[in-house]
């Protein structure tokens, strides 16, 4: 393999890494919040909708992406409201949330376009464009890191780059900040938090806002950068192997980058190779399409190490003595 | 007010400072539940102040209305003298007051330090906060004998350190009050001492502390002043040295109480226990047991004392039948199957052995069964319980519950209510009665009166103590080395899963015990507290 197979490979491991990035980082907050988020593939899929219709209406990709965040958000308060004001159970809430997603976003856009849930094609201002870095022509010629340069690095819409700059910004909330330490300690044990004379409903539901935007950030690049338009059940899953990717990565931000990278490489490979021919047997194009599946359901069936979540997770904070 | 004991306010020089603490009146109800009653109480500055009362009594419900858990719905908190609200804990930590809880409320995977700043921090990043916590720590580690390395992790370090965490946190909150609530619930006699230490230099630098406890030797020992709830009210505040401890169980109970059993010497029989070589490896490949060997006769009560976790959890649940071992144990001299293959409960009730297991609330009871189920089950393939070959006689099996509620007390003896419904004594009760009325020819009975009323615990005492001299063997678990040395004919100690000795009750005492619990077989060498708690936190390190 060469150089010129390599690069396109690598470069559309990015772009299919980065909803996948800003989903697992919305799942990091709110599960380190306590609060767990099976509701990520749901707030994807409605931001993707969103920002695409609004991005069709209005012709600008910036208020598509306002209105994707939005929905987003929504969704994302609706689970904070069900599982930390009401204590509800935060998986049927996040089951819930995308069965509404699922629906919604097909109806509403059959109302709309009446394109059988589909939006219009989107481009132009309507779409995120791929930004050309400086330097880009001149180093074109180089060997080697000219074309790693102008072809992998350069040339991504710029929420690739702010995907990886959301990384070492949630690091850096996380481990940093006393937000991040409050936000640790209440996904560990609300009670010490609690007893701190800190508010655990303020903090879980400040979790649940950031964990809303990064969906809304996700799936406004899913319908408006790394596609056209949106596509009934566009978020395919990815949601899921969001999830998946975050307890791979161990609920921490750098993992959850590799873990991403690492998926999105399976999903880039599974579709440059539709035709793969190993020790002369022709590996289906299925197979190679369902890797990046295959590899949720062993990171889940627990082969890749002991993950601890945290401790809190999933149960509802009641004041109790 | 009836039944109640009006002591005369406690002697204290009325010319003095404002109380550190004067509640008035506070009152707090949960539905139908009068938690506290018209409560006032004055706690003066630089003393330690103890307020002791049974499960329930209310003691816990009045310290969260002081540190900004609940809202009091009438009555007023003055601190220092003046008056002040407390709608949370914020407001609490801000009056000065920090609180350690009985079940500590750190951040397992947190270290020290990030424990200590939670909350405390002085802006919006760690690395100032964390500079300055870091001094902190040092300082009043040289001042108060609190010393903890800020950079371990909660998970790793044991208990006695785990509270020390919880003081620091208090004092870099710059509490001037300090509220502890069953601080030695977990600690080895040992760490206590040391505990006691430091809240006597707390107290020297002018610290007041508010110690909730229903130990009774605690009290006496450390308190200036002590105050005794019983059914949400304050029955009195005495001056520690005016009192002693027959009269403040009695304050308590409202009614006399044997603090030690009153029991006959033992006359052991046969060997029905016998233990040899018994072993144990946890999942995770941790040898919990070493080889031990044990043996309880007829008519004897062994006791096995320890800090929870060095193995006599396993030794109960192997004779249980829960755990599988390698080893040799026998009964009546017959050896019975270790395997953990056909060495189920049932098999071991099918040989006399009977268990009252030490958490009754996972393994004793189902707690949203009802009493009559919860009175047979173990018990449920006995043809007594079967009308035919399909049903249950479900009357008789009630009729049988009830008569057994009598027996034992419980409160209310209704066979109707579900286990959940009964408090710790009386659950503790029903798994008491359904195992001793079998008449076993040896009974496994694990922390007997953990979270039990000061009355119940009395009763169970008697109960265990009358099979005993019905000639059958006992082997009792118990952490509270009190319980032990007035219950057991004999005492066992062990140690990371191994018996480090065995002692005659007449022949030790507290302090021997408590360095055999921390793995210090020379008696004669003198260790400091610090070595011994050293040595605890390791092991507790490992098996923890």
């Amino acid at each position: 393999m060469d150089l010129a197979t390599i690069i396109p490979i690598l470069d559309a491991t990015l772009r299919s890494a980065t909803p996948l990035l800003f989903v697992c980082l919305a799942g990091l907050f709110s599960e380190r919040s306590g609060i767990i988020d099976i509701g990520l593939e749901g707030k994807l899929l409605i931001a993707a909708f969103f920002s695409a219709s609004v991005a069709a209406m209005s012709g600008s990709v910036w208020i598509g992406l306002l209105a994707g965040i939005g929905a987003s958000l929504v969704l994302s308060l609706l689970h904070g409201v069900a599982s930390i004001t009401f204590r509800g159970n935060q998986l049927i809430s996040g089951v819930a949330l995308n069965f509404l997603a699922s629906g919604l976003t097909v109806v509403i856009g059959e109302n709309w376009f009446g394109l059988g849930g589909r939006t219009p094609q989107l481009s132009g201002a309507a779409r995120f464009q791929p930004i050309h870095l400086p330097g880009v022509e001149a180093m074109a010629d180089v060997p080697v890191i000219g074309p790693i340069y102008s072809n992998l690095i350069s040339g991504h819409t710029i929420l690739v780059y702010a995907a990886i700059v959301t990384v070492a910004l949630t690091w850096w909330v996380l481990f940093r900040t006393r937000f991040g330490l409050h936000l640790r300690a209440v996904g560990e044990n609300p009670e010490s938090v609690d007893t701190a004379g800190i508010s655990v409903i303020r903090l879980r539901y400040s979790a649940m806002v950031i964990a809303g935007v990064l969906c809304g950030i996700g799936g406004a690049y899913l319908a408006t950068g790394l596609a056209a338009g949106f596509v009934k059940e566009m978020s395919a899953g990815r949601g899921f192997i969001a999830l998946a990717a975050l307890i791979f990565a161990k609920w921490r931000p750098w993992y959850a980058l590799a873990a991403c990278l690492l998926f999105g490489f399976l999903d880039a490979v599974g579709t440059r190779f539709q035709k793969l021919e190993v020790l002369g047997v022709n590996v289906p194009t299925q197979f190679m399409q369902a890797l990046p599946y295959i590899l949720t359901v062993v990171i889940l069936a627990g082969f890749v190490g002991k993950a601890i979540p945290p401790r809190a997770g999933g149960t509802p904070y009641v004041k109790e003595r | 007010m009836a039944g109640t004991v009006t002591e005369t306010q406690a002697g204290r020089p009325a010319e003095s400072a404002a109380p550190a603490i004067e509640l008035r009146g506070i009152s707090k109800a949960f539905g139908p539940v009068q938690a506290n009653k018209d409560i006032s109480i004055r706690v003066m500055p630089g003393t330690i102040h103890g307020i002791i009362g049974e499960n329930g009594a209310g003691k816990s419900t009045l310290m969260s209305i002081l540190y900004g858990f609940y809202k009091a719905d009438a009555g007023e908190i003055f601190i220092n003298g003046e008056k002040t609200e407390i709608p949370d804990s914020q407001a609490a930590i801000s009056a000065g007051i920090g609180m350690v809880f009985q079940h500590f409320k750190l951040v397992q995977n947190f270290s020290v330090l990030e424990n200590v700043i939670l909350g405390a921090e002085d802006g919006a990043l760690l690395k100032p906060s964390k500079a300055k916590a870091r001094e902190a720590l040092k300082r009043l580690a040289a001042e108060y004998e609190l010393q903890v390395d800020p950079d371990a992790l909660i998970e790793e370090i044991g208990v006695g350190m785990q509270q020390r965490v919880e003081i620091l946190k208090a004092l870099y909150r710059q509490a001037d009050i300090l509220i502890l609530d069953e601080p030695t619930g977990v600690l080895t006699p040992a760490e206590a001492d040391h505990l006691f230490r430091i809240l006597e230099g707390l107290k020297a630098q002018g610290k007041t502390i508010i110690l909730i406890t229903h130990k009774l030797r605690e009290i006496m020992d450390v308190t200036d002043t002590v105050s005794v709830m019983r059914r949400g009210e304050m029955t009195a505040t005495v001056q520690t040295s005016e009192t002693d401890a027959e009269h403040l169980a009695e304050l308590m109970v409202g009614r006399k109480v044997l603090l030690r059993v009153d029991k006959k010497p033992a006359a052991p029989g046969d060997t029905v226990l016998e233990i040899e070589n018994l072993k144990v490896v946890d999942e995770d490949g941790v040898e919990r047991l070493r080889g031990i060997d044990l043996h309880v006769r007829a008519g004897e009560i062994l006791g096995i004392a320890g800090v929870a976790g060095n193995g006599q959890s396993e030794v109960l649940e192997v004779l249980g039948g829960i755990t599988a071992a390698k080893g040799t144990v026998r009964i009546n001299g017959q050896e019975i199957d270790l395997s953990g293959k056909s060495s189920d409960g049932q098999s071991r009730r099918a040989r006399s052995i009977a268990h009252v297991p030490e958490d009754r609330q996972s393994l004793g009871l189902i707690m949203d069964f009802h009493a009559w189920e919860n009175m047979i089950f173990g018990y449920h393939h006995d043809p007594a319980y079967q009308k035919n070959a399909l049903l249950m006689d479900n009357a008789g099996i009630r009729a049988e519950t009830q008569a057994k509620m009598e027996r034992f007390d419980v409160r209310p003896p209704n066979p109707d209510l579900t286990a959940r419904s009964f408090s710790g004594g009386n659950q503790q009760k029903i798994v008491c009665a359904r195992e001793i009325e079998r008449n076993p020819d040896l009974l496994l009975v694990g922390q007997p009166t953990r979270g039990v009323d000061i009355g119940a615990i009395e009763f169970i005492h008697n109960q265990i103590v009358g099979l005993r001299d019905q000639g059958k063997a006992v082997l009792l678990v118990s952490v509270e080395l009190e319980e032990i040395m007035s219950l057991a004919d004999r005492i066992a100690v062990m140690f990371d899963g191994r018996v480090m000795g065995e002692r005659l009750p007449s022949e030790t005492d507290e302090r021997e015990l408590g360095l055999l619990m921390a793995g210090i077989t020379d008696t004669e060498a003198e260790h400091s507290v610090d070595e011994v708690a050293a040595n605890l936190a390791k092991t507790q390190g490992k098996v923890g």
